[in-house]
């Protein structure tokens, strides 16, 4: 059953299977319907499932979302797509007082089985106002759960996993994922939804990464292999919550440790992990724990500016060098 | 209406005021913490908009939902022990005074954010109208509500789809402290709904039987699938000596003295036109009331002799749905 296919294609089997098998399943937000959505994740689903489960809604982002929370109140299971991460902004208000919230608040009355899907992260030439990501502002609440899967193969099994799951999930998609492609197994069984994954093993450092920064890292690992470098790759494909134990089980065996990650430096999933790694593995450290991070500023709408503001391979590569070079750092 | 059910509204409306004075009493002694809104004076409007309803509608309410919620059905004891912050508490101390909820009763919640019950109720119905079940869903929301981006958000989407919501504006002329004049351009709330081509009524909120008529036939309506049908209840919150003590003492609220009607209470109007009409008479009205406070004396009491909730029991209830952390074994 392995076939090679784009993200956007295993997002949309995902849904076509679990809407095939569960009619509590719906779809809602600007363009799905007929039009098929923004990037074709729902292409299809409104002909086959009629538009009661999959809904073209008005601009109306803080109230489509509280719609999905309200009909997850009730037991259905609404798959909720805001089209850019940039314009969940809106719906921070149902995504954060309302989905994180409800469980919590009424005793535990009310579970939340609602996915809500967006894609964020720089793409090209956008501007300022549509190449956020926003992944520190919503890891960091309690009662919402995010994934950033950065494969076609877990863009499949992790949506699957991710409308079963009862809690209020952040699906978080990248834009320049969705043409990429990938060889998806429907029939594999997926690994728990919030494991990392070890893309590549090597004895001298550890790289954390997660969705399009995998790909660059594994980029950069492949180069720095030819350099006698050997890198491990994580994708970490959940970033709340965290599977530390892969992390620091590879950190306390490579004792050098690297985080990648798109989202400005300040404050966000690197500092975390940067924090939480150095408490656990502080004397498993060679070296401190290094990021490469986007700069902290809005993105340059330039182009040379624009990719020169988040991280490029070459950035990774420079740093593990420097991370593993030093005299008398290596065990 | 017959005197059965006159009698049942009156008493409810009884309920409601002494469970919000034993509240009040409660936050004074300080047994009570965190933020308190009181209803006292809104009476005729939670009783007479949910004695229209079924036990199979969904109710959405606000911050100011004590009574909502007793009327509701909640028994008076659970949502006393929640405003204690109590483990026996409807959400079992975690939720408080402005977060009641009851899943069994299809009270989907107070939210403490303005405007935010639009969307649930949205939601509710949504997942009403796909089903194609019979019920409605109840959206209360206050007069300082309707300026919230949601409000017209929400109605748009209502009225397209046609779901079946009973919008209820409880018009009480202020938003905290700033009357309705100086933050409303159109002042007559029900007006606004016209913009969206959703039926909407301005209706005594003073006087239970207006409102209980004009929220039956709202609700038939929705019901039959009219779509959402809106109802703005003019009201005006009770002046009562021992909210306007705490409203004092939070800076900023202006004392609900100023903030009071001129006019009669919604309860003595409804207790006279009862005996006017010879349903009741003083004796059995008497008799309510003292009834009435033994139960809330009991709800305080059993509030207060509870226990609270431990740390590892909001951990359980913030991992209760994690059960499938390794679902999926093998997909088909």
């Amino acid at each position: 059953m392995s076939e090679e296919i784009y993200y956007w294609q295993a997002l949309n089997r995902a849904m076509d299977t679990e809407m095939a098998a569960d009619d509590s399943i719906i779809t809602l937000g600007e363009d799905v319907g007929l039009y098929g959505g923004t990037y074709r994740v729902t292409e299809g689903l409104m002909a086959k499932y009629g538009e009661w489960r999959v809904r073209d809604t008005p601009i109306s982002e803080n109230s489509f979302t509280g719609l999905g929370v309200g009909a997850a109140m009730l037991g259905l299971r609404p798959v909720v797509e805001i089209m850019t991460i940039n314009f969940a902004l809106f719906a921070i208000d149902a995504i954060i007082n309302m989905a994180a919230k409800i469980p919590f608040m009424s005793g535990g009355q009310f579970p939340m089985p609602l996915t809500i899907r967006m894609p964020g992260g720089v793409a090209r030439q956008l501007g300022a106002q549509h190449s956020q990501r926003l992944e520190h502002t919503l890891m960091n609440v309690p009662g919402l759960r995010m994934v950033v899967p950065a494969t076609p193969q877990d863009a499949y099994g992790q949506l699957r996993q991710a409308i079963h799951s009862d809690d209020p999930i952040i699906f978080l998609e990248h834009e320049l994922l969705y043409f990429s492609k990938g060889v998806v197994d429907e029939t594999a069984v997926a690994p728990p939804i919030h494991q990392a994954m070890l893309r590549r093993t090597g004895r001298d450092m550890t790289c954390i990464a997660y969705s399009q920064m995998v790909l660059l890292a594994l980029e950069a690992a492949e180069q720095l292999a030819s350099e006698g470098i050997e890198m491990t790759v994580i994708d970490l494909r959940s970033l709340s919550p965290i599977d530390w134990e892969t992390c620091v089980q590879s950190v306390q065996q490579t004792h050098h440790c690297l985080i990648v990650e798109e989202d400005c430096r300040f404050a966000g999933a690197g500092a975390e992990l940067a924090a939480t790694l150095q408490e656990r593995c502080f004397y498993f450290l060679d070296k401190p724990i290094q990021r490469v991070a986007g700069l902290d500023i809005p993105t340059p709408f330039n182009g040379k500016l624009e990719a020169a503001s988040i991280p490029r391979t070459k950035d990774i590569i420079e740093a593990a060098r420097r991370l593993v070079s030093s005299a008398g750092v290596q065990s | 209406m017959d005197k059965w059910h006159m009698s049942r509204m009156l008493r409810d409306m009884l309920r409601a005021r002494a469970f919000e004075e034993a509240t009040a009493q409660g936050y004074a002694q300080g047994k009570i913490a965190g933020f308190l809104h009181l209803y006292p004076g809104e009476e005729a409007v939670a009783v007479g908009v949910l004695h229209a309803a079924e036990p199979g509608d969904y109710v959405v309410s606000t911050y100011r939902e004590h009574v909502h919620a007793l009327v509701r059905g909640i028994p008076a004891q659970e949502i006393m022990a929640e405003l204690h912050g109590k483990k026996t508490g409807i959400s079992k101390g975690m939720g408080g005074s402005m977060h009641l909820f009851d899943a069994s009763r299809r009270f989907l919640g107070g939210y403490a954010i303005v405007g935010e019950t639009y969307p649930i109720a949205l939601g509710a119905a949504y997942a009403v109208a796909y089903r194609r079940l019979p019920e409605a869903v109840i959206c209360f929301f206050g007069d300082g509500a309707v300026n919230q981006g949601t409000f017209h958000e929400s109605l748009n989407m209502a009225a397209l789809w046609k779901l079946p919501i009973l919008f209820v504006c409880e018009n009480n002329h202020y938003q905290i402290g700033t009357e309705i004049h100086r933050h409303s351009a159109i002042t007559e709330v029900y007006k606004r709904a016209c913009g969206y081509g959703i039926p909407a009524e301005k209706v005594d909120g003073m006087d239970v039987l207006s409102v209980h008529a004009a929220a039956q036939k709202a609700l038939e309506r929705v019901r039959s699938g009219d779509g959402p049908q809106f109802l703005e209840l003019d009201a005006y919150r009770a002046n009562d000596p021992i909210a306007a003590a705490i409203h004092e003492a939070e800076s900023g609220y202006p004392n609900p003295a100023a903030m009071a009607a001129a006019g009669p209470d919604c309860i003595s109007l409804f207790s006279a036109h009862c005996c006017r009409e010879k349903h009741l008479d003083e004796t059995d009205i008497e008799r309510m009331r003292q009834e009435v406070q033994t139960e809330i004396d009991a709800a305080v009491r059993f509030a207060e002799e509870s226990a609270e909730p431990d740390m590892e029991t909001a951990w359980s209830i913030l991992h209760a749905n994690r059960r499938y952390e390794t679902l999926m074994e093998s997909p088909e």
